[in-house]
């Protein structure tokens, strides 16, 4: 997905995208529905009686150089990734990381696919599944037939497959979106999270009574909002219809796209105004000076914190606005490593991607960026943040996992045309219905139909 | 002489763009050349229809932006220039100052214009201009609501007057340059001459500097309509708030990025802009090189 | 043999103007003049100084207070921190792998096309001029597609390049800057070459020297305030790209100094002032250059010496 602060360095990460045809636009969201369907994430761990290791790969036997391509190129992140690295068993493998920005590794991902390192960070599902189409990604099921399988749940596995039904991924990390408060400030004015769009159009009354913005809002880059947009379109349309949309089987000017925005509409007086203009850390701000009570966000606002006050950071879900649906629907973004197609040492690359699915690394790599949860069914939860194991018990519970709008779509649709009309949405709502026909035309180009 | 020069430059700037006038025909994402298909104009007739609410703004703000920096930046730096070219004190301070906006790398512009400058509660324009009311802070850039307006989705909109600003900031400096270069060149007696004959300040500059300036002043056009027209980084860097758009940066959104980008669509992104810039060097050419053959 | 004639020149100029300078009372035009140009200043100045200050500043306080508060702490922990985490040492180095060589090949090539397109008429000449300028028109966008396919295919040695190929060697980033720049360069060189006068040319084969005499001796040194000129612009470019280095170099260690301002951003949160820190260090080689190259494109001497 894109939340990075953008583009003042480069093009936001997914501003330009694929067209896929229509073919495998429909083959892809085949992949995605499955994951859906998958009764909660993490329910099947170790499910798989069979953990033999098999093709040509084998545990121990890598050695020599291998590179490793990263675009965890901010402090903390660079040091977890070393630590992962570093903690791998076997001592013949001589890794080395080649680290580029996040921006523009993600935005020149096809060039770079074309003179790849043999290990390879990405994302789950759809946008994994186009590469590994495209023939740029190498083959990784002996990895998981060899023991990733018991550290992963199918859930997981799903996320991790190609089109073709081979495995392509190994997870490593996750987050949440949901809505993030300050706990203290909240039990200061007596507040409890709503379950219910109706208490929390209450809660926000009483917000504004004492002078707080109930939420903090940001659409600088596009993205912020698109996150928004998910949860109520979730929320209220449900899973399959949000995956539909996505897909373009769903048209944009079909009236339960309209009951989201009119949802939107209503609800936007309790957020701040003009988000446009501002960037997500400047609404997080609010939130951590308690200008603002809450924000619809991932779990990174945490970043935005001061150290000594990041315990004071809590989350729950969006609430519930069409009971048909409940809950059951969590955003939760997995980030992850590929292996090129043509690797220079394919046994190390595999190795690796092994060891990047095991507790051991997931553990090194948390202990430096506590920010995200991982996947491995071996990772040490104990020594985790209150906010991480919720984190972690709200994806477990979920029913679906989405991943983002540009990570459920062609990003070329959802940088080019989805985020900019949202933003034409919130600077004038009355023309949403001449946005949303714009919309519709340019998905049905864009997405094949 | 010119062989080598000449090779490199028709090699590596000629041959591809030749190329991309190819694949702006063509359906591509620039992985696999077996997954290239030649679909004809479909791309540049889906520019004009689907896609023509984002692109005719794109044209728009691109000609504004031409406007814009002839009457703002252009004038106001051949004015520094001149003034600066006068042996006045402090003359090497001025240029600096004006100079440094042109130097700086663009993260740092980004950061400048978006959190320091326009920032919608911390910017130094918030604080200066922003009203007493602060549950409706001013949108510098998040405002793209049309100042004027030609249709309902076309007009020049009030967040890009916003980067206009922040764009005559790094322009101004850059023509500032290529004058006080090209001022040296001025015979410094015909001004004194001229001004012995007791004619003014703009007298002289107009009847004696500027048209002995003529090459830089066609070079400083050139500039000015391929800054205008090229035009990209600050907007970019700037994340592209709505209805802000160039025509580059929509090149530039199909054509790179993830999934190998839309080649063919992006190209012919591409190919509008270079027939834009194209018609310029025709008309440039045609004038300006004609004229002087003949002379 | 011109560089002693040349000094002696300029120091002659210095002092006429000098003294023409002194003699001039302070008019009021100046004083306004000088206040209109203060204000001007002001106002260029001020975005400037709100980054620079807020790289003295930790990240939260300007957060919770603002860019234009006053400060509780000031800190040099931007500086040492974008020191080390940006590698700005090793990616000066490999700016200045891609700088130098781009930077005199782009003004070597684009002088002598230039020459010979502006001071002789041949048959030619107006479509080189063409090509170029048209050539300096062009968006980087639309060349870089398939600029990078071809890059991709051109094999190197080993000892050139750590990929074996074009694409990912700092050959492939000089070649691509030489290339495109020059389309600027010659277009403004040829221009700035038809100021000088005709004669000169004529004198100079009259007296029997060769084309690359008349070049080298007589036209080079009278056009450097231009040379100065471009080479402080060419310098500012090629130094700020990333969009070339970014899609023709892969390896992050290879990449230069602006990819330390990039590599300062993460995935959601950037921290600001270490960007704004990080920037001073990346802006100061290009202020040297500017102030070093000023006093030529100041010194005005191309009339002077023709008439001297």
């Amino acid at each position: 997905m894109s939340p990075s602060r953008q583009a003042r360095l480069s093009p936001r990460p997914s501003q330009a995208g694929f067209a896929l045809s229509r073919r495998s636009m429909l083959k892809g969201m085949a992949g995605a529905g499955a994951l859906a369907t998958m009764p909660g994430i993490i329910a099947a761990c170790g499910s798989d009686d069979d953990t033999a290791a098999s093709g040509d790969f084998e545990l121990g036997a890598g050695s020599g150089d291998l590179s490793i391509g990263s675009n965890y190129s901010n402090e903390l992140p660079q040091q977890g990734l070393a630590a992962a690295v570093a903690a791998i068993p076997n001592g013949d493998i001589n890794a080395m990381i080649n680290e580029v920005d996040h921006n523009t590794f993600q935005e020149n991902i096809s060039t770079y696919l074309q003179n790849p390192d043999d290990v390879i960070p990405w994302f789950a599902g759809y946008r994994m599944q186009f590469f590994a189409e495209q023939g740029l990604l190498g083959d990784i099921t002996d990895v998981w037939d060899a023991g990733l399988d018991g550290e992963l749940s199918s859930g997981f596995k799903t996320a991790s497959t190609g089109l073709d039904g081979n495995q392509y991924f190994v997870p490593w990390t996750y987050y949440a979106w949901g809505i993030y408060y300050r706990p203290s400030l909240w039990e200061e004015n007596g507040w409890t999270p709503p379950t219910t769009v109706a208490e929390l159009t209450d809660l926000a009354a009483d917000m504004e009574g004492v002078g707080i913005t109930p939420f903090a809002f940001a659409n600088d880059g596009f993205w912020p909002a698109m996150g928004t947009f998910d949860q109520l379109n979730f929320r209220i349309n449900g899973y399959q219809f949000h995956v539909d949309l996505m897909a373009g089987r769903e048209s944009w000017t079909d009236d339960r796209v309209k009951e989201v925005f009119a949802t939107w509409e209503s609800l936007l007086p309790t957020h701040q105004s003009n988000p446009n203009g501002r960037t997500w850390e400047e609404a997080a701000a609010a939130v951590v000076n308690k200008e603002a009570a809450m924000m619809t966000i991932g779990t990174f606002i945490g970043s935005q914190f001061p150290e000594d006050e990041v315990e004071d950071l809590d989350f729950f879900p969006f609430p519930e606005i069409n009971s048909e649906h409940g809950l059951s629907v969590v955003e939760a973004p997995i980030d992850g490593w590929m292996m090129a197609a043509d690797p220079a040492n394919g046994q190390a690359a595999k190795e690796m991607l092994y060891h990047f699915g095991t507790g051991v690394a997931q553990d090194a790599y948390l202990a430096e960026d506590p920010s995200v949860v991982a996947p491995s069914s071996s990772v040490n939860t104990s020594v985790w943040s209150d906010l991480q194991n919720k984190v972690f018990d709200t994806v477990q519970n979920a029913e679906f996992v989405t991943q983002f709008l540009d990570r459920d779509t062609s990003p070329e649709f959802a940088s080019n045309v989805a985020g900019p009309r949202i933003a034409d949405f919130l600077n004038d709502p009355s023309s949403i219905d001449s946005v949303l026909e714009d919309m519709q035309s340019q998905a049905e180009v864009l997405l094949g139909e | 002489m010119v062989a080598v020069p000449t090779a490199l430059h028709v090699l590596l700037v000629w041959v591809p763009t030749l190329a991309s006038i190819f694949f702006s025909v063509t359906d591509w994402n620039g992985i696999r050349f077996s997954d290239l298909s030649i679909v004809g104009l479909l791309n540049y007739e889906q520019i004009f229809t689907v896609f023509s609410r984002d692109f005719f703004q794109a044209v728009l703000n691109n000609l504004v932006l031409l406007i814009f920096l002839f009457t703002g930046p252009t004038l106001l730096g051949m004015f520094i220039a001149y003034q600066l070219d006068k042996d006045l004190s402090g003359t090497r301070i001025y240029q600096s100052i004006f100079y440094t906006p042109v130097v700086l790398s663009l993260a740092v512009v980004g950061f400048i214009w978006q959190s320091v400058i326009y920032s919608t509660e911390n910017g130094l324009a918030t604080e200066l201009f922003g009203g007493s009311d602060p549950a409706n802070p001013p949108n510098w850039l998040g405002n793209s609501d049309f100042l004027i307006a030609f249709s309902d989705n076309l007009g020049v909109s009030a967040n890009f007057v916003a980067i206009l600003i922040a764009i005559a900031w790094r322009h101004t400096g850059y023509i500032m340059v290529l004058y006080l270069a090209g001022l040296k060149s001025v015979d410094k007696s015909l001004k004194e001459s001229a001004s012995l004959d007791g004619a003014g300040e703009w007298q002289t500059f107009r009847l004696v500097v500027f048209p002995t300036l003529k090459p830089i002043n066609v070079v400083v056009a050139v500039i000015t309509v391929i800054e205008a027209l090229r035009a990209f980084d600050i907007i970019f860097v700037l994340n592209t708030p709505r209805r802000t758009q160039v025509l580059s940066i929509l090149t530039t959104n199909n054509l790179l990025g993830e999934g190998g980008g839309n080649v063919g669509r992006g190209s012919a992104y591409a190919v509008i802009l270079f027939l834009l810039c194209f018609g310029f060097v025709i008309w440039y050419v045609t004038n300006h090189y004609r004229q002087e053959q003949d002379a | 043999m011109t560089a002693v004639a040349e000094s002696s020149s300029e120091v002659a100029e210095k002092a006429v103007r000098r003294t023409s300078s002194r003699r001039r009372p302070l008019r009021p035009g100046r004083v306004a003049l000088h206040a209109f140009l203060i204000v001007l200043a002001a106002i260029w100045l001020v975005p400037l100084v709100g980054a620079f200050y807020s790289s003295f500043r930790p990240f939260a306080e300007t957060v919770a207070d603002g860019y234009f508060s006053i400060p509780d702490t000031l800190t040099l922990d931007n500086y040492r921190n974008a020191w080390t985490q940006g590698e700005i040492l090793q990616k000066y180095w490999n700016t200045l792998l891609i700088l130098a060589p781009a930077l005199i090949l782009t003004l070597w090539f684009s002088s002598m096309v230039a020459f010979a397109a502006s001071r002789y008429s041949w048959r030619f000449n107006i479509a080189f001029l063409v090509l170029f300028t048209a050539g300096n028109l062009l968006p980087q966008q639309i060349i870089i597609q398939p600029l990078f396919q071809m890059y991709n295919r051109v094999p190197l040695p080993d000892i050139m390049s750590n990929s074996g190929r074009l694409n990912g060697s700092v050959w492939g980033l000089i070649l691509i800057h030489v290339a495109f720049q020059s389309g600027f360069c010659t277009f403004v060189l040829s221009n700035y070459m038809k100021l000088l006068p005709k004669e000169l040319n004529e004198a100079a084969v009259v007296d029997g020297a060769s084309v690359w005499t008349v070049y080298w001796r007589v036209i080079m040194p009278l056009t450097r305030p231009a040379l100065a000129a471009l080479a402080t612009l060419q310098f500012t470019w090629i130094y700020n790209d990333f969009f070339w280095a970014v899609v023709l170099e892969q390896q992050g260690a290879d990449r230069p100094i602006t990819s330390s301002l990039a590599n300062l951003g993460g995935e959601f949160f950037t921290d600001d002032n270490l960007i704004a820190a990080a920037s001073v260090y990346v802006a100061i080689p290009t202020l040297v250059v500017y102030f070093a190259l000023q006093r030529h494109f100041i010194a005005g001497l191309t009339m002077g010496s023709t008439k001297g």
